[in-house]
């Protein structure tokens, strides 16, 4: 242990003790003027983010291979720290119109996304359950943030059950391969696993549990009930900041895992994690059609979305696919992530003071009445839906492209299948935008729209020169994953 | 004395089971609560246990090491949840998850 | 001396990428700030921008001088899928610079011109509205041609091609409620699109086989694969340039697919010189320029080249000299320049095509931006012989040679200005047309001289009609109310059409016999360069005809001029061939005849015959029905409920109702939740020990 270990996660240190200090300095801050902590916060951010690109490129292994930092990490904390950026931008305004602005909330989500930064670049199983607790439990605070709404308790309460529930098996699991393995580490399981000495029973039981952990955690379909509930209960700004970071992480210790550390029980995972794939895109795109509620409707198309990640995951079991099915998930997660926050921004647009406005039937005659969002809405349901030139297009066609490369074929189908009836939910909002009349109730602020405009400017740009990501992407090397 | 592994290992599955069940159909927040803090400790056994068995290897540690960082974050939920419960039943008076169910659909 | 400096380092290069930024730059803000902040800003930003595009075209042309091989400056990678790979680049040359030099200046100048312009027109038409709109495609025309002479790489370049064919759509059609019917513009504008996606078409074919032969659609790549395997791949080559060919011919208006460039000048007039004079219709001499190195290799589709571009000339030169729209014979003299220009790229003589381009642009740019000012003149005179209470007759066609007459004393300006574009075009020395024109029939005079006679018969047409068309203009006597009332234009009209005027003088002196300026210039990018020498006597010979025809025009339109209401003398001369002339030779009903009506019918055949009857009438009301009705009672359900409903709302149905029902699995307690996580838990962990 040195001092480079130190900078290994120095962005990770930064956040968590810039969130420590704020916690501190929010005292002195008057309560009409939070705005002072959202704007400390995103100098954190801001930081954080030179410290990453400040290491881009370097591949190391710190504190006894417990970080791993590598391109994958590098990218995935760039991700995460962008989207801690828009989601705060997005809370400000919405806190204070709904009445529950309060400094802890910007310090919450710091604490959440060092969580992800260190799930980004977890190398040893201790370190993954820790930033899943990291990363999870400063959002059951915030999901119970509009307490005393009776939405809100109730979404932060399934939430925290259900992921304590899920953090059982989890921590089970890790258990059982531990005892399988003899080791924690990731590296070391790759080396037990090959030379045999494992105990094929207790591994296979223990990587079990921690599908299915990681799995609440992405909501794959069976363990995703909770999220309509959640999504739609919490708080909108934590919501779109849930929707995207948290599923992010936990794709990122999923890929970690059973990519880089679990190849040698690859023959056992792929068929499960193809049916979780399967399973989670045709129960997410089916079950949002017949929502009327838009956070509802979102809530299913993210389990949707999940499904298409997942498929990543059987893809890689194809040892000379795996490092693209790994750019593949990345580059999705990104198209997701900013189609998600663009959409959620627009949600936020709608919501009224006292929490109406939600029903997909208040978004008629949007079009009419602000073009500019109508059309940034319609925007995203398409990339969402994956219709050309939207980002969402070029996201399922590079993931579809490798899972057709592994050679299932017919999971591919599962996937274009679904997302022709998954345009029939995404359309309707843009018909109801469009053809429906009405006097929507839209709120105008320069930093929410500002959210919309530059996800909006990034679904259409990537959309069509997706060169730049793909040419970051593409770069990403996988110090532990490729060896 | 000396017990076997797969004892201790039985115990920490049956204690595991035993908090799944408790978590399914008990109705009181708390007591579900306390199910799955029954779940996070079978595992602390099965840790443990399986340290034992590596004894002197330098890996047996991190078994150990998990055990206290499991038990740190089962404190911090206990903080979360237990702050949660006592919103909820400030603004319903029952901590019954059942009626806790609003949201549906 | 640190300008030197900057120069030579080749830094300059940087900015190349400006060139296509700044035209978008510009329209964005008109369409964000445009409407909100008026005509003057909206015409300024629009000018300013391309203005300032200009100057870095022309900081490119300095870099150029340091290092004439010039530099490829990568943006982006664009397509990147399988063994295709296609980036974005920019590639700055001697050849992608001039062009860039010409399209910039020249499109500043009409930028400058259609401010006065549009002003008049917006309000004439009744929509001031849209000048804003006007601005906005002018700008995007910019870029996109930008984009088309930029490019690195051929599919960019199709990009650029189809980006001018949309906004030429645009803005033939930009009046798309008026015209004849009310829909006669929109009309023009349709057939201006199609006819060019016909010349698509082939080059999209070309760049299939292209990329097939290759695998690659790099302009590099593709020239060297054609140097080091030219020899052994004639036969591919030729195709890939056959195809080519049908490109150009459809975007450079050339036989057979010319004839949506007439009908084009339903677009306003800066429209007219610059889109369908000056810049876009050359693209298709670029493209061919461009690729020289294939059509080096095939000295067989060089020679179809050559001889579709000398008949276009001479075709539609013969059509030119049967007009009476003033702006219809400058179309006809494009169609017939282009011709030249084409033909000269078959010959070989790459750089006199690119001369001859350049020289074009400018007096052809001069003539229509003069003709647009003749006519709003005219339009001027409209008005105020109207409120004067003049008796005039309409409809009133203010585009109508036969209604003008006598101009030279009311615009003074637009006579000199029109008079040096007219001697330009016609090659009188020392005017630039003259060193031009010269250099295409030297070459063709040494390669074909059959092609040669038809060339120097066309130029002789075309001084013919330009002489034609200055009498009946601008000597004589007013030959109706609103000319006899016509005043000259403001000055933001007029001193474009001076600096115009002023490079059609000059910019012969660009490749002077002895001195070859461009001819060393682009030969840095161009391989097969020669030098053609000056000849006196092929000189000579097309000044002499130049002469007689002016004398001759002067003979039938400017001794007597003609009275208002009185025949075209040459009717009388000429006979039926005039007829011919005047009716386009009947291409357009030719057309009519050869492929849309047999279309049309065809279409009425599969609707009415096939459809309708066959289908309708008797295989499904005969056929099905009775078939339907004397089946079983099973199959009428199995066919109406299973197969007809199911299909069309089976599936729909369905997904429907699994929606709803998994809306029931949601029941919103926890406690079933998490048994779901359980019961998942359980499956995986089943199928991990027994699986």
């Amino acid at each position: 242990m040195d001092w480079q270990d130190f900078l290994s996660v120095l962005p990770f240190i930064i956040v968590a003790g810039w969130a420590t200090i704020l916690l501190l300095v929010d005292l002195w801050i008057p309560a009409n003027r939070k705005g002072i902590t959202a704007g400390l916060a995103v100098l954190g951010l801001i930081a954080a983010i030179a410290a990453v690109i400040s290491r881009f490129g370097i591949e190391r292994e710190a504190f006894d291979g417990m970080i791993i930092v590598d391109g994958f990490s590098s990218f995935l904390q760039l991700l995460f720290l962008g989207v801690g950026v828009i989601a705060i931008a997005q809370a400000y305004d919405y806190l204070r119109r709904r009445d529950i602005e309060r400094g802890e909330y910007y310090i919450l989500l710091l604490y959440s996304l060092s969580g992800m930064l260190l799930m980004a670049s977890a190398g040893d199983l201790i370190v993954v359950f820790l930033a899943v607790e990291l990363l999870s439990i400063p959002l059951y605070v915030l999901a119970a943030f509009a307490i005393p709404k009776a939405d809100s308790e109730e979404s932060a309460l399934k939430y925290f059950l259900l992921g304590a529930f899920a953090s059982g098996f989890l921590v089970y699991g890790i258990a059982l391969v531990f005892g399988s393995t003899g080791t924690t580490a990731l590296s070391g399981m790759v080396a037990a696993i090959e030379s045999a000495e494992t105990t094929p029973i207790l591994l296979l039981v223990g990587s079990g549990m921690i599908l299915v952990g990681l799995g609440f955690k992405v909501a794959a379909v069976p363990f995703h009930m909770w999220t309509p509930d959640v999504y739609q209960g919490a708080p909108t700004s934590v919501t779109s900041f849930m929707a995207v970071g948290a599923k992010a992480g936990g794709f990122a210790a999923l890929l970690r895992i059973f990519i880089s550390a679990l190849p040698g029980a690859a023959v056992m995972w792929m068929p499960l994690t193809m049916w979780i794939a399967a399973l989670t895109m045709a129960w997410g795109n089916i079950a949002a059609i017949s929502q009327t509620n838009i956070k509802r409707m979102l809530a299913y198309s993210s389990i949707a979305h999940a499904g298409y990640i997942f498929m990543a995951l059987p893809a890689a079991a194809t040892p000379e696919v795996a490092p693209e099915a790994v750019r593949a998930a990345l580059f999705y997660l990104v198209t997701y992530a900013i189609t998600n926050l663009g959409a959620w921004g627009v949600v936020l647009a709608m919501e009224k003071a006292e929490g109406s406005g939600l029903e997909i039937e208040d978004y008629s005659g949007l079009g009419k009445k602000r073009p500019a969002l109508a059309l940034a809405m319609a925007l995203f349901m398409l990339s969402l839906t994956g219709i050309p030139p939207t980002v969402g297009f070029m996201g399922k066609f590079y993931l579809f492209q490798v899972v057709i490369d592994a050679n299932l074929i017919w999971l591919a189908l599962v996937g274009v299948v679904t997302s022709l009836i998954s345009a029939y939910y995404y359309l309707r909002v843009i018909v109801v935008m469009y053809m429906r009349d009405g006097e929507p109730e839209v709120r105008s602020e320069a930093l929410l729209n500002s959210t919309i405009f530059i996800t909006a400017f990034g679904t259409f740009f990537f959309g069509i020169l997706p060169g730049f990501l793909l040419k970051m992407i593409n770069q990403v090397s996988l110090l532990d994953l490729f060896r | 004395m000396n017990i076997p592994p797969a004892y201790v290992l039985t115990l920490s599955g049956i204690l595991f089971a035993l908090g799944v069940i408790g978590v399914l159909i008990r109705r009181n927040a708390i007591v579900i609560f306390m199910s799955i803090e029954l779940m996070l400790n079978s595992a602390n056994l099965a840790f443990i246990a399986f340290a034992r068995a590596l004894a002197p290897a330098q890996e047996a540690l991190r078994g150990h090491v998990f055990v206290f960082f499991v038990i740190a974050v089962a404190a911090s939920e206990v903080a979360v949840g237990l702050a949660l419960i006592v919103a909820i039943f400030r603004s319903k008076e029952s901590i019954d998850v059942d009626e806790v169910s609003s949201l549906r659909g | 001396m640190v300008l030197l400096e900057v120069v030579q380092g080749g830094g300059l290069f940087a900015y190349a990428p400006l060139i296509i930024a700044l035209p978008i730059l510009g329209l964005i803000t008109n369409i964000i700030f445009g409407r909100r902040l008026g005509e003057r800003f909206a015409g300024i930003v629009a000018s300013g921008v391309v203005a300032l595009a200009f100057v870095i075209a022309i900081l490119q042309f300095l870099a150029l001088q340091a290092h004439p091989e010039g530099v490829t400056i990568p943006i982006a990678e664009w397509i990147s899928v399988g063994s295709l790979s296609v980036s974005w680049a920019i590639k700055v040359d001697t050849l992608s610079t001039t062009m860039m030099l010409m399209v910039t200046g020249v499109s500043t100048l009409i930028h400058i011109y259609a401010i006065g312009y549009m002003h008049e027109d917006v309000r004439f038409q009744g929509d001031p509205g849209r000048y804003t709109r006007f601005f906005i495609f002018f700008n995007l025309f910019v870029a996109a041609m930008m984009v088309l002479v930029s490019a690195d790489n051929y599919l960019m370049m199709f990009v650029g091609w189809e980006g001018v064919g949309l906004c030429s759509y645009l803005l033939i059609g930009f009046w798309y409620e008026k015209g004849e019917d009310g829909i006669g513009n929109a009309v023009a504008g349709k057939k201006a699109f199609i006819t060019n996606r016909i010349g698509d078409f082939g080059f999209l074919i070309a760049m299939f086989l292209i990329f097939g032969a290759v695998g690659s659609l790099g302009f590099e790549e593709v020239f060297d694969w054609a140097h080091a395997f030219g020899e052994e791949n004639v036969l591919i080559i030729s195709v890939i340039t056959l195809f080519m060919l049908l490109g150009v011919a459809g975007k450079s208006a050339q036989l057979p697919l010319f004839v949506w460039l007439p009908d084009a000048m339903a677009g306003p007039t800066p429209v007219s010189a610059l889109i369908h004079a000056a810049t876009m219709v050359t693209a298709g001499v670029y493209l061919i320029v461009r690729s020289n190195p294939l059509f080096s290799v095939t000295a067989s589709t060089s020679n179809i080249v050559a001889i579709v571009g000398t008949a276009t000339a001479f075709f539609a030169a013969t059509i030119a000299v049967g007009q009476f729209d003033i702006k219809k014979v400058l179309a006809y003299s494009t169609i017939s320049q282009l011709g030249f220009m084409v033909a000269a790229a078959g010959l070989g003589a790459y750089v006199a095509a690119i001369f001859h381009l350049i020289n074009h642009a400018f007096f052809k740019a001069l003539l229509f931006l003069a003709s647009g000012s003749v006519i709003q003149g005219i339009e001027a005179g409209h008005h105020h012989a109207e409120h004067e209470g003049a008796d005039i007759e309409e409809p009133f066609d203010p585009q109508d040679m036969r209604n003008m007459g006598g101009l030279r004393s009311r615009m003074k300006v637009t006579f000199w200005v029109y008079l040096i574009g007219a001697l330009a075009l016609s090659g009188f020395p020392p005017l630039a047309g003259f060193f031009s024109k010269d250099e295409i029939l030297v070459d063709a005079r040494l390669e074909n001289p059959a092609l040669f006679f038809l060339l120097l018969a066309a130029a002789f047409l075309t001084t013919f009609y330009m002489g034609r068309q200055v009498f009946l203009v601008f000597f004589g006597k007013a030959r109706s109310e609103p000319a006899a009332h016509a005043k000259e234009n403001p000055p933001v009209m007029w001193v474009p059409l001076v600096i115009l005027g002023v490079l059609s003088v000059v910019s012969g002196a660009l490749n002077l016999p002895k001195i070859h300026t461009l001819t060393d210039w682009l030969g840095t990018t161009i391989e097969h360069v020669h030098i053609t020498e000056f000849s006196f006597s092929v000189a000579g010979l097309a000044v002499v005809f130049s002469i007689v025809a002016v004398v001759l025009a002067w003979m039938i339109y400017g001794r007597k001029p003609i009275e208002k209401g009185e025949a075209d003398p040459l009717r009388k001369i000429l006979g039926p061939i005039f007829v011919g002339m005047e009716n386009k030779w009947w291409v357009d009903e030719l057309y009519d005849f050869l492929f849309i009506r047999p279309y049309v019918a065809i279409c009425w055949f599969l609707a009415d015959v096939v459809d309708w009857r066959i289908l309708h009438d008797w295989f499904h009301d005969s056929v099905l029905a009775s078939a339907y009705r004397n089946g079983s009672q099973w199959l009428a359900q199995v066919f109406d409920l299973g197969i007809i409903d199911g299909i069309g709302n089976g599936l729909g149905n369905i997904t429907k109702g699994a929606s709803q029902r998994l809306r029931f699995v949601e029941t919103g307690y926890v406690r079933n939740y998490a048994l779901a996580i359980l019961v998942g838990g359980l499956l995986t962990l089943t199928y991990f020990i027994f699986g």
